[in-house]
C-alpha cells in the first residue's frame, strides 16, 4: 500500500477510536445521570440560585439566578486577579532588582524571602494569612490603626472611601467599624497570598534572564564609560525583560489560576461558586464545563497579549 | 568587617539608606521573634503551659504532640511501620538521585519503583499484612506517593504524547494539541473536580475507582500535558542531521529514536522535568480540596477540631512548611544535579 494510504487508513482508524471512546463516555454517563435522577441542561442558570455569596463586587441575593452567581463569581476572581498582576509585577521586579543589587544585606534578605515563598505551597501559604488575619488580629473594636482611618482587624481592612453620603472616614463604633470600604481577610488573604507567590517566581525569572546575557553586554558598556547602574539600567535589563517576557506572561496567567485556591478559604471566586451550584443542582459538567470554559478564553486571551507585547517588544530591538 | 564591605553596603546615599533601613527592620523584629519562638516558648505538649503564654512565646508542644498525625495521617496506628516505609522509600530516592551519580536507565529506576512498592505497603491484603483502604492513607506519604506516582505516569504519557504531535497525521495531532492546551489551560483545582465529581459518572458501573485513584489520574493527565510540552521542545532542539547520521549508520527509524534522539532529549530536559517535579510536589496540597488528607489537609484534620490546640495552628504550621520547604530543596538539588550531570557539547555556553 502507497504511504498516503496507509496514512489515512491511520488516520480513519485513529478518529474511529476516539469517537468510538467519546460515544462510550457519553452513553455511561447519559445512564448514570439517569439513574441518579439527575436532570441535564444548562436551564438551572436562569433559576434562582438559593445560595448567598460572601461578598461580591456584583450586588448578589440567593434569590438572584445562578448565571449572575457564575458572572459575580468571575468578577470576584477579576477583582482579585487583575490588583494582583499589577501588585506581582512591582513587588517582583523590586525583589529582583534587590536580589541582584549590590547592597549583600538587601541581597541576602530578598535571597531569603523568594526561597521561603516559592518553596512552600501557596494553598498551605493562604491558610496562613486567612489564620493570621482571622484569628491573630484583635476584633474590630479594638482595631489596629494603620493611619487616619485605615483599620485592620479581624473583620477586615477598613479604608477611606466613597459611600452613600461621599467621602467616608472609617471609624470606629460601638462592636463594629462604620464608614467608607471594607476589605474581608477572605479577599486580604488571597491577594497577599497570590501576590507574594507569584513575586518570588517573577524575581527568580528576572534574576535568570540577566544572568544569562552573555557577561560581554556588561563589560562592553562599563568599558563605554558607563557606571555599573547605568550599564544595568541602560544595557542589561532592556535585554534581559525581553528574554523574560514569556515566562513572566506566564506566571501572570498562572495568578489568574491560582486564584482558584480561594474554594479553600472561602472567596467566592469563580471556582468555588461552582462548586457551590454543583453541590446545589448536581449538575456537575454544566457546572464545570463553564468553569473550564472561562478559563480556556483567559488563556487564550493571554496568549493573544503575550504574542502582542513580544511583537511590541522586539519590533524596539535593532536586531 | 573590611573597607571593601563597609563600602559595599554604605558606599553612597541611595546603599546607606537601604542598608539602614534591613538594619533597623531587623532591630525591630528579630528580638520579638527570638523571645516568641526561642526564649518565651513551651517545647512540652503541656496545654495549661502553653494557654498561660497568652501569645508571648510559641507553643512547640503542638508539633510534639501533633506531629504523629500530621505526618502519618489517619492510618491504623498499630500499622505505622508501613506509611512509614512507604514515604521513607520514596524520600530516600530522591536522596539517593539527589546525592548520587545516577544517570539514564538507573536513574530512571531509582525514581520509579519507590511509588510503586509503596503502593502495596500502604495498601496491604496479602501476607498477612491487614488491607488499609485509601480513604485512611494521608500525611507525608501520600504527599510523596502522589508526588512520585504522578511523575512516573506522567513522563511516559508525555513522551508520547510529544511525539504524537509531530506525527503526520493531523487528526492524531489535531486530538493531542487539543488536550495539551486544555489541560495547560484549567487551574489544577478545575481538574480535581472532574476527577471527584465527573469521573465516576464516565467510567462505567464495575470500574468505580476511589477517590485517590482517580485524583491520580487527573494529577498524571495534568502534569503529563507540561511535560509533553517540555519533551517536544527538547524534541525541536534536536538537529535533524542526527537522524540523518543515524540512519546513514543503518539504524532504523525506531532504533534512531531510541537510542540517539530520546536519550539526548531526556538528558537535556532533565533539570526542567524535576523543576516540573517541585510544582507538582507542591500543588499535591490541593488534593485536600476533594477530601484527600495529604500534608496540607491533615494539619487541618489534626487541629480543625481540637479546641485545646487549635489556637497554636501557627506553630504546627511552621512545622508543616518546614517539611514542604525541605521536600523542594531537596527536589531542586536534584534538579541541579542533574543539569550537572549533562555533557557539554562543544559551542555550548558554560552555565552561570
Amino acid at each position: 500500500m502507497a504511504p498516503r494510504h496507509t496514512a489515512r487508513l491511520a488516520q480513519a482508524l485513529i478518529l474511529a477510536v476516539f469517537l468510538g471512546l467519546a460515544a462510550l463516555l457519553a452513553t455511561t454517563t447519559a445512564e448514570h445521570l439517569a439513574q441518579r435522577g439527575i436532570r441535564s441542561g444548562f436551564d438551572f442558570l436562569l433559576e434562582p440560585a438559593g445560595f448567598a455569596l460572601g461578598e461580591s463586587l456584583l450586588a448578589f441575593e440567593p434569590e438572584d439566578t445562578t448565571l449572575r452567581a457564575f458572572a459575580a463569581g468571575l468578577a470576584n476572581t477579576l477583582r482579585v486577579a487583575l490588583p494582583g498582576v499589577v501588585l506581582a509585577l512591582t513587588v517582583g521586579i523590586l525583589t529582583g532588582f534587590a536580589r541582584m543589587g549590590d547592597n549583600p544585606l538587601l541581597r541576602g534578605l530578598a535571597s531569603g524571602a523568594i526561597d521561603a515563598f516559592r518553596n512552600v505551597p501557596l494553598l498551605l501559604q493562604l491558610l496562613a494569612w486567612y489564620f493570621i488575619l482571622t484569628d491573630l488580629l484583635p476584633a474590630a473594636d479594638a482595631a489596629l490603626r494603620l493611619g487616619p482611618g485605615v483599620y485592620l482587624s479581624k473583620s477586615g481592612l477598613a479604608l477611606p472611601w466613597w459611600g452613600e453620603q461621599g467621602f467616608e472616614t472609617p471609624e470606629i463604633a460601638g462592636f463594629g467599624i462604620e464608614g467608607g470600604a471594607r476589605l474581608t481577610p477572605e479577599y486580604l488573604a488571597m491577594l497577599l497570598g497570590l501576590v507574594l507567590y507569584s513575586a518570588a517566581y517573577i524575581a527568580e525569572t528576572l534574576r535568570g534572564a540577566v544572568e544569562a546575557l552573555p557577561p560581554g553586554q556588561r563589560l562592553a558598556a562599563l568599558a563605554m564609560g558607563m557606571t555599573p547602574r547605568q550599564a544595568f539600567l541602560l544595557v542589561v535589563l532592556p535585554q534581559a525583560w525581553r528574554a523574560a517576557l514569556p515566562p513572566v506572561t506566564s506566571q501572570l496567567l498562572n495568578l489568574f489560576k491560582n486564584a482558584s485556591l480561594a474554594v479553600a478559604i472561602g472567596y467566592p471566586d469563580l471556582v468555588s461558586v461552582a462548586g457551590t451550584s454543583l453541590n446545589q443542582t448536581g449538575r456537575a459538567i454544566e457546572c464545570l464545563s463553564i468553569v473550564i470554559a472561562v478559563y480556556l478564553l483567559l488563556s487564550l486571551a493571554a496568549a493573544a497579549l503575550s504574542r502582542h507585547l513580544e511583537a511590541r517588544s522586539l519590533r524596539g530591538s535593532h536586531e | 568587617m573590611s573597607s571593601q564591605g563597609l563600602r559595599r553596603l554604605f558606599g553612597d546615599p541611595l546603599n546607606a539608606v537601604l542598608s539602614l533601613g534591613v538594619l533597623a527592620a531587623a532591630l525591630v523584629c528579630l528580638p520579638p521573634l527570638v523571645r516568641w519562638g526561642l526564649v518565651n516558648a513551651v517545647f512540652q505538649p503541656d496545654p495549661a503551659a502553653c494557654e498561660a503564654l497568652q501569645g508571648r512565646g510559641a507553643c512547640w508542644g503542638v508539633v510534639a504532640e501533633k506531629a504523629r498525625f500530621i505526618v502519618l495521617g489517619r492510618y491504623p496506628a498499630d500499622a505505622l511501620w508501613r506509611p512509614a516505609l512507604a514515604a521513607g522509600l520514596i524520600a530516600g530516592s530522591w536522596l539517593v538521585a539527589a546525592f548520587g551519580r545516577l544517570s539514564g536507565g538507573r536513574l530512571a529506576a531509582v525514581l520509579a519503583l519507590p511509588p510503586l512498592a509503596a503502593l502495596p505497603i500502604l495498601g496491604g491484603g496479602f501476607a498477612g499484612l491487614e488491607a488499609v483502604p485509601t480513604e485512611l492513607w494521608g500525611g507525608l506519604p501520600l504527599t510523596l506517593l502522589l508526588t512520585a506516582a504522578g511523575m512516573a505516569g506522567a513522563l511516559p504519557l508525555g513522551i508520547a504524547v510529544a511525539y504524537g504531535r509531530r506525527s503526520r497525521l493531523p487528526v492524531l495531532r489535531g486530538i493531542l494539541t487539543g488536550y495539551v492546551e486544555l489541560a495547560r489551560g484549567i487551574p489544577l483545582v478545575a481538574a480535581l473536580f472532574v476527577a471527584s465529581f465527573l469521573l465516576p459518572l464516565f467510567f462505567p458501573d464495575g470500574m468505580a475507582l476511589d477517590m485517590l485513584w482517580r485524583v491520580l489520574i487527573a494529577i498524571v493527565l495534568f502534569a503529563a500535558a507540561y511535560l509533553s510540552e517540555i519533551v517536544r521542545g527538547g524534541l525541536q532542539a534536536i538537529p535533524t542531521g542526527q537522524l540523518d547520521a543515524a540512519a546513514a549508520l543503518g539504524f532504523t527509524p525506531w532504533q534512531a529514536q531510541r537510542h540517539v534522539v530520546l536519550p539526548q532529549v531526556l538528558g537535556a530536559v532533565a533539570p526542567s522535568l524535576a523543576n516540573s517535579a517541585i510544582a507538582l510536589f507542591k500543588d499535591t496540597s490541593l488534593v485536600t480540596i476533594v477530601s484527600l488528607y495529604e500534608l496540607t489537609g491533615s494539619l487541618g484534620l489534626a487541629l480543625a477540631g481540637d479546641a485545646q490546640w487549635r489556637p497554636f495552628y501557627l506553630e504546627a504550621w511552621i512545622f508543616l512548611a518546614t517539611i514542604y520547604w525541605a521536600g523542594c530543596t531537596l527536589l531542586a538539588r536534584l534538579s541541579r544535579q542533574l543539569e550537572q550531570g549533562q555533557p557539554r557539547r562543544p559551542g555550548d555556553r558554560p552555565h552561570p
